[in-house]
């Protein structure tokens, strides 16, 4: 189980590395759903026996980060016709090297934590670093809204693979809690971003810079 | 039953409210919801229940003294949005109260919960709630706002998040004797077997997280946006609520840190944090020509303090948990008269206001008694909480950030003194119409809340005292 899980969070890599070089708007949103599949995989391959709060994790993970949330999105580009991320402020391969970098750096730091306890993927923290930093680099490199919003979500599940290492430790509750603010903020960050086409018609966040001192 | 009950209130008015078509009848309800939960903190304060909820909810010194006053608040403002929605629509359409009874409920969970999972859901959620609140459609610089302040405090909760996991790691590494994970009197029992390297770097990751909805600089960039843009009632209750509860937040992780023996690392940080909070709120605040953002950086001035307060400890930490008392009720009342100008005047533009004196005459000399409230000028509150913090910082030994504290404080007050003067005095604009009367529900919660800024400053009840110097005592604070 331990190597597939690895190779799971290797494909969870993958998607952060394609998602630096995709500037097609639906292909992102694709890309960020099966990460959520993958995300929603993870925890089976940690976990010592199967339990009805394993059952509940993954099925509410997959259902919010791979179906509900990716199709509020689609729908949001398909309401606003927009398609591309047009100009970005890195270009696509400089932010592809510039994640490259952020991932050996992410491995860097992993190896000179103090090692986590109990038995976990080898792969489970740097691959959690890296995602979450290039979610922070989508988030401040892009500028259309809607990438900023997928952006945020790689970030959240970097962060969420962080937590796996705690998943039997963690009351379900706020498991639960957690996926359900995730699934809220991006849901109302949906409906903003549909505003902010409709009033501007354009995604292009840096139209929203009136705002100064 | 008292905890869980002061959690559903808000929550079952919330649906109450939704389901009410009349938008006055709606706002009403806020103030019922406001009321009955006011009134189930006070007998909390008399019952001192145990805790409920698997211990998930206890009501603790530090905790109540933040719902307290956040209950106070909400009430004041729930009054307030009455006589304003005359005015002015309210946001958020027919869901507006409902998000308002959400974030009391929401802000009651995080003063009660002992569990930093709960907490941290409850924070994201107090976001999600008021962020309608602040998006007006026909207003393209609210769009902008509102698209600042969720994504810029999405990101930093997200931060916060990854601190809290860090604690739950830095628990587990400590072994089985560390008890529940990420319950709070788990981790003050077993701090001292909690990993240290896990533990500062679950403090500095909350710290800039939940220092991000505090409004700490540099991470405060969401916050002059939401104030300024936001109607003043959601700006007063921003500033007199939301930013305590971020600061709650912060104290928790500081509570376990000082159990740990982690303080020499924790507090340095708070104090830089603190410091360039008010350096950025003094650079800011000179020339700021809108009003409403002159009160926002005022709120990061302040927010600031209290960083400094309690990276501090000892007599300081205790000035700083007395300092949010004053210093919210007074910046509450703040934006309540902004919004009165706003109304009466019509413009955000300071220079635009003159004569306000005769124009708003309540409005006027309420705007020059929170000035010097929130200045700390005797005999009002803040006066005594930054006297508190100051003689703490110099018997810390702490000379150089008693001296910055005293030249930033001193540059904004003339930044903020000359702004108001300009506004208050002058005569009135030749031509232009009278602003609407100054309705009572409009110009009396603001002196009520005047009323109880006055009070910390000339009267703290020694059950108060008592209060403040136990719940100071968990973060490393001692009274004087």
């Amino acid at each position: 189980m331990e190597r597939l899980g690895d190779a799971l969070l290797l494909l969870v890599l993958l998607t952060d590395l394609a998602l630096l070089v995709t500037d097609r708007l639906s292909a992102s949103i694709r890309l960020v759903a099966v990460q959520g599949v993958l995300l929603g995989l993870a925890p089976v391959t940690v976990a010592h026996a199967f339990s009805l709060h394993l059952a509940a994790l993954v099925l509410g993970t997959v259902a919010i980060k791979a179906v509900v949330l990716p199709r509020i999105l689609l729908w949001a580009i398909r309401e606003a016709e927009v398609r591309h991320e047009r100009r970005p402020s890195i270009g696509l391969l400089p932010s592809l090297l510039l994640g490259l970098v952020v991932t050996s750096i992410a491995f860097g730091v992993a190896g000179r934590l103090p090692a986590l306890p109990g038995r976990t993927l080898s792969l489970l923290v740097p691959v959690a670093l890296s995602t979450l930093m290039i979610g922070f680099l989508l988030l401040t490199s892009r500028r259309k809204a809607l990438s900023q919003v997928l952006g945020y979500l790689v970030l959240e599940n970097g962060i969420y693979l962080f937590g796996l290492t705690l998943a039997d430790r963690l009351p379900l509750l706020v498991e639960m809690g957690v996926l359900l603010d995730v699934f809220v903020g991006a849901f109302i960050m949906g409906l903003v971003v549909f505003q902010i086409q409709r009033e501007l018609e354009t995604l292009d966040s840096r139209e929203l810079s009136q705002l100064t001192d | 039953m008292l905890l869980p009950a002061l959690v559903l209130v808000p929550l079952l008015g919330a649906l109450v409210a939704y389901l009410d078509r009349s938008a006055e009848r709606r706002s009403l309800w806020v103030v019922a919801g406001a009321l009955v939960h006011l009134g189930l903190v006070a007998s909390a304060w008399g019952l001192r229940p145990e805790p409920a909820g698997f211990a998930w909810l206890a009501f603790a010194p530090l905790g109540g003294l933040v719902l307290t006053l956040t209950s106070v608040v909400f009430l004041a403002v729930a009054l307030y949005s009455v006589g304003y929605q005359r005015h002015e629509p309210l946001r958020g359409g027919r869901a507006h109260a409902s998000c308002l009874l959400v974030f009391l409920g929401a802000a009651t969970v995080i003063t009660l919960t002992r569990h930093f999972g709960l907490l941290w859901v409850a924070m994201e959620a107090t976001t999600l709630a008021t962020a309608p609140l602040i998006y007006d459609p026909a207003d393209r610089r609210s769009l902008e706002a509102v698209w600042k302040y969720l994504v810029v405090c999405s990101v930093g909760i997200a931060v916060a998040l990854l601190g809290i996991f860090f604690l739950a790691t830095a628990q587990i590494a400590g072994g089985a004797a560390t008890g529940r994970p990420l319950m709070l009197e788990d981790l003050l029992a077993a701090a001292p077997l909690l990993h240290p390297a896990w533990l500062r770097g679950s403090f500095v990751f909350v710290l800039i997280g939940f220092g991000t909805k505090m409004g700490l600089a540099p991470m405060h960039t969401w916050l002059p946006d939401a104030h300024g843009e936001a109607p003043s009632p959601i700006s007063a209750l921003l500033s007199g609520a939301l930013l305590n509860l971020a600061f709650l937040a912060i104290l928790r992780e500081l509570a376990v840190l000082r159990a740990a023996g982690q303080g020499g690392f924790a507090g340095p940080l708070l104090v830089g944090f603190g410091l360039f909070s008010l350096a950025v709120a003094a650079a800011f605040m000179l020339g700021q020509g809108n009003y409403k953002r002159m009160l926002a950086y005022s709120s990061v001035e302040h927010m600031g303090i209290l960083a400094v307060g309690a990276g501090l400890a000892g007599v300081a930490a205790y000035g700083a948990l007395l300092h949010v008392l004053g210093a919210s009720l007074a910046k509450a009342l703040l934006f309540m008269v902004a919004g009165n100008v706003l109304l009466g005047t019509g413009t955000k533009r300071t220079r635009e206001v003159t004569g306000l004196a005769r124009r708003l005459p309540v409005s006027a000399a309420l705007l020059v008694a929170g000035l010097l409230a929130i200045s700390g000028s005797p005999p009002f509150g803040p006066f005594l909480s930054e006297l508190t913090l100051l003689t703490g910082a110099v018997r810390a030994g702490a000379t150089g950030t008693v001296v910055a504290l005293l030249t930033l404080q001193a540059l904004i007050f003339i930044s903020m003194g000359g702004a108001v003067l300009g506004m208050v005095l002058g005569p009135a604009p030749a031509g232009v119409l009278p602003g609407p009367r100054e309705s009572r529900w409009l110009t009396l919660p603001p002196a009520a809340l005047l009323a109880l800024v006055l009070l910390l400053g000339v009267w703290l009840p020694a059950g108060l005292r008592q209060v403040l110097a136990a719940a100071a005592a968990g973060i490393g604070g001692a009274a004087p």
